[in-house]
C-alpha cells in the first residue's frame, strides 16, 4: 500500500501544478477586464488593444491580476479547489433529493448504468455462447457486432430516444439500452475468446469421458472463461457510464449528471461542467474498481489467483 | 489369462489429408494386444505411435483396415468408458482441487457423491497423494500433477489406460520413481496399458510388449515380446537381458531410418 501511495501522490501533485500554472493564462484576459471595471491600471489599456496579445506576456505586464485568475466565477478553465469546492457544495451540502444536488444526478446515470450494464453483459454472454457453439451465428454475429460499433454512440442516441419515446418507453429503459450497446461488446470479444481458451487436450480428455456438450461448457469452458469476463467486464461497466451519459443529452438536459454537463454548457458554468466530469469519473473509477475486488475474491475462490 | 486380444487391429490405416496432399500417418498397423499387458509403443516423432493410441481412443479416425476394442469398435468402446486416457500434460483444471480434478469424470459419468468420495480416496491413495486432496495443481510438482492425471484416469476404474508420454516433460529422476510406481500400479490393477515414449530405457523397463514404429510412412518394424520377469527391480536394467531387448529396440530404430 505504502508502495503504491508515493508515486499516485507524486502523480496527483504533478497534474495539479500543470493545472493551476494553466489556468493563469487561460483566464488572464477577462479577469484583467474585470480588473480594469473594479478601477485598476492595465497595461496595456482597453479589451480591444488586450485581444490579439499573448496571454503570457499580459501576465508578465500585469502579474498582480494572477490572483484573480483563481477566483473568477465563469474562468475558462476552473481552478482545481474551485472544482473541489463546488463538488463539496453539491454534494455533501444539498440534500440529496436537491435538482442540485450531484448525488442525485449521479444516481439517476449511475441506475442506467447499472441496468444497461446487465442488460449489455447478459446479451454479450448470450451471444458469446451462440457463437461458440453454432457455426451460423460465428460466420453471422460477429461482422455486425463490430459493425455496431462503428457507429458514433452520439449520432445514433438521439434516435434510439425518438423511437422508444415514441412507442411510449422513456426515462430509464431508452438510456440502460444506449449503455448496454456500447458494453455488450467487450463482453462478446472476451467471453468468445474465454469459451474458446480450453486447449484441444481439455476437450478430448472430455471426449473420453463421453461427456455431453452440455457438462463441457459448465466443467470446462464457462470456468476457463471466468478471467476473461472479467477483464471484459471492466471495459464494459466504464462503457456502460460513457453510454448512459450520451444517452441523457438528448433528453433535453433534465436529470442526470449528463444534464448537468449539458446545462452547465447551456450557461456558461464552467465549473459546473468539470464537476460533473469529475464526478463521472470517480464513480467509473468506483464501478471499475468494485469489479476488480469481484474479481479478486472469484479468483481466488477458483483457486486461480 | 484371457487369449483373446482387448485390442486387435489389421490392416489399419490412416491418411491425414493436408493442404500440402495426404500425409500418410500409420499405414498397415496389425497388432494384438492381450489383457493385463503393458505395451509400449516406441519411435521418433511421426511415427504415427500417438495417433495409434488417439485410433483406439476414438480421437482420431481410422481410413482404412479394422480396429476393435473389446470386440466393439473404438467409438462404442469410449461410449462404454472402457479406457481411461493419460496426455503429455496432466492438464488439470487449474480451480479444481486434485480431488475435485479426480472427480469430474465421476461426475460427468453420473456416479453418486458417496461412491465419489470413496474412488476419489482409493485412487489418491494408489498414487500417494493423499495428503494433497485440497490443494490446487499449482502447489504440486510436475510430477505429482502427473500422478494426479493417472489417478483421475483410473477413477472410473476402466480396464485400459492409454499413455501418450505421460513423463515426456519430468526430469530423469522423478521418471524412475514414476515407472516404479507405474509398474506396481499395474501388476495391482491388472490393467491393459497402451504406452507411447521416446526412451529406449523406459519402454524396456515398463512393457511386455515394446512395439517399434518408424515414420513416413508410420508403421511397424517391430514386435518384441520382453522376456523379463513381471517383478523388476530399477536394478534391473543393468542385467544382460535388459541391455540385449535395449539394443534389439535400439536395431529396430535405427533400420527404420535407414530404409528413408
Amino acid at each position: 500500500m505504502r508502495n503504491t501511495i508515493v508515486p499516485i501522490v507524486i502523480v496527483v501533485v504533478t497534474l495539479a501544478g500543470l493545472w493551476y500554472a494553466a489556468v493563469v493564462p487561460m483566464n488572464i484576459k477577462t479577469a484583467l477586464t474585470d480588473a480594469e471595471r473594479g478601477g485598476a491600471v492595465v497595461d496595456p489599456s482597453g479589451a480591444k488593444d488586450r485581444r490579439n496579445l499573448s496571454p503570457f506576456s499580459l501576465v508578465a505586464k500585469n502579474t498582480f491580476a494572477i490572483r484573480q485568475t483563481f477566483n473568477q466565477a465563469r474562468p475558462r478553465l476552473p481552478a482545481p479547489h474551485q472544482i473541489l469546492v463546488e463538488l463539496w457544495n453539491t454534494t455533501a451540502n444539498k440534500k440529496i433529493t436537491s435538482k442540485r444536488s450531484l448525488v442525485f444526478h449521479g444516481w439517476i446515470t449511475l441506475s442506467a448504468t447499472l441496468l444497461g450494464f446487465a442488460i449489455g453483459t447478459g446479451l454479450g454472454i448470450i451471444l458469446a455462447v451462440g457463437i461458440v457453439y453454432n457455426r451460423a451465428m460465428d460466420m453471422s454475429v460477429m461482422p455486425w457486432a463490430i459493425a455496431s460499433q462503428t457507429i458514433p454512440i452520439l449520432a445514433i442516441a438521439p434516435m434510439i430516444i425518438v423511437v422508444l419515446n415514441s412507442i411510449g418507453i422513456q426515462g430509464l429503459l431508452p438510456k440502460a439500452i444506449i449503455s448496454a450497446y456500447l458494453s455488450f461488446f467487450p463482453v462478446v470479444v472476451g467471453m468468445v475468446k474465454g469459451l474458446r481458451s480450453p486447449d484441444p487436450m481439455q476437450l478430448d480428455l472430455l471426449k473420453t469421458y463421453n461427456s455431453n456438450s452440455v457438462q463441457g461448457f459448465w466443467k470446462l469452458r464457462l470456468p476457463s472463461s471466468i478471467p476473461y469476463l472479467f477483464a471484459s467486464l471492466k471495459i464494459g461497466i466504464a462503457a456502460s457510464l460513457v453510454g448512459a451519459i450520451v444517452g441523457e443529452l438528448p433528453t433535453g438536459a433534465i436529470r442526470g449528471l449528463g444534464a448537468r454537463l449539458l446545462a452547465g454548457s447551456y450557461y456558461g458554468q464552467t465549473v459546473q461542467i468539470w464537476s460533473a466530469l469529475l464526478a463521472a469519473a470517480c464513480l467509473a473509477a468506483t464501478l471499475v474498481a468494485i469489479i476488480g475486488l469481484l474479481q479478486r475474491i472469484t479468483l481466488k475462490r477458483m483457486g486461480m489467483l | 489369462m484371457d487369449t483373446t486380444p482387448v485390442i486387435a487391429a489389421s490392416h489399419l490405416s490412416l491418411t491425414f489429408e493436408t493442404a500440402d496432399g495426404p500425409v500418410s500417418a500409420l499405414t498397415d498397423i496389425n497388432l494384438d494386444i492381450k489383457k493385463g499387458e503393458f505395451v509400449s509403443f516406441i519411435g521418433p516423432s511421426g511415427c504415427g505411435k500417438t495417433t495409434f493410441l488417439r485410433v483406439m481412443a476414438d480421437l482420431e479416425k481410422p481410413t482404412g483396415g479394422s480396429i476393435t476394442i473389446n470386440n466393439m469398435s473404438p467409438g462404442e468402446a469410449r461410449k462404454k468408458r472402457a479406457y481411461g486416457y493419460v496426455f503429455q500434460s496432466a492438464s488439470l483444471y487449474p480451480w479444481r482441487t486434485i480431488g475435485r480434478n479426480i472427480r469430474l469424470p465421476l461426475e460427468i459419468m453420473g456416479y453418486s457423491k458417496f461412491e465419489q468420495t470413496n474412488r476419489v480416496n482409493k485412487v489418491l491413495e494408489l498414487v500417494d497423494l493423499s495428503d494433497f486432496e485440497n490443494k490446487f495443481p499449482w502447489q504440486l510438482s510436475g510430477g505429482m500433477q502427473q500422478r494426479a492425471s493417472i489417478a483421475r484416469a483410473l477413477a472410473f476404474d476402466a480396464d485400459i489406460l492409454l499413455m501418450d508420454e505421460p513423463f515426456g516433460a519430468l526430469d530423469e529422476i522423478v521418471r524412475d520413481h514414476l515407472n516404479e510406481q507405474l509398474l506396481e500400479l499395474w501388476q495391482r490393477t491388472k490393467k491393459t496399458i497402451g504406452f507411447v515414449t521416446h526412451s529406449i530405457p523406459e519402454a524396456v523397463y515398463l512393457s511386455t510388449k515394446i512395439v517399434v514404429m518408424s515414420p513416413r510412412p508410420g508403421r511397424i518394424t517391430d514386435i518384441i515380446d520382453s522376456p523379463l520377469p513381471n517383478k523388476r527391480p530399477l536394478e534391473i536394467r543393468d542385467s544382460l537381458e535388459f541391455i540385449e531387448i535395449a539394443h534389439r529396440v535400439r536395431e529396430g530404430l535405427r533400420s527404420g531410418h535407414r530404409s528413408e
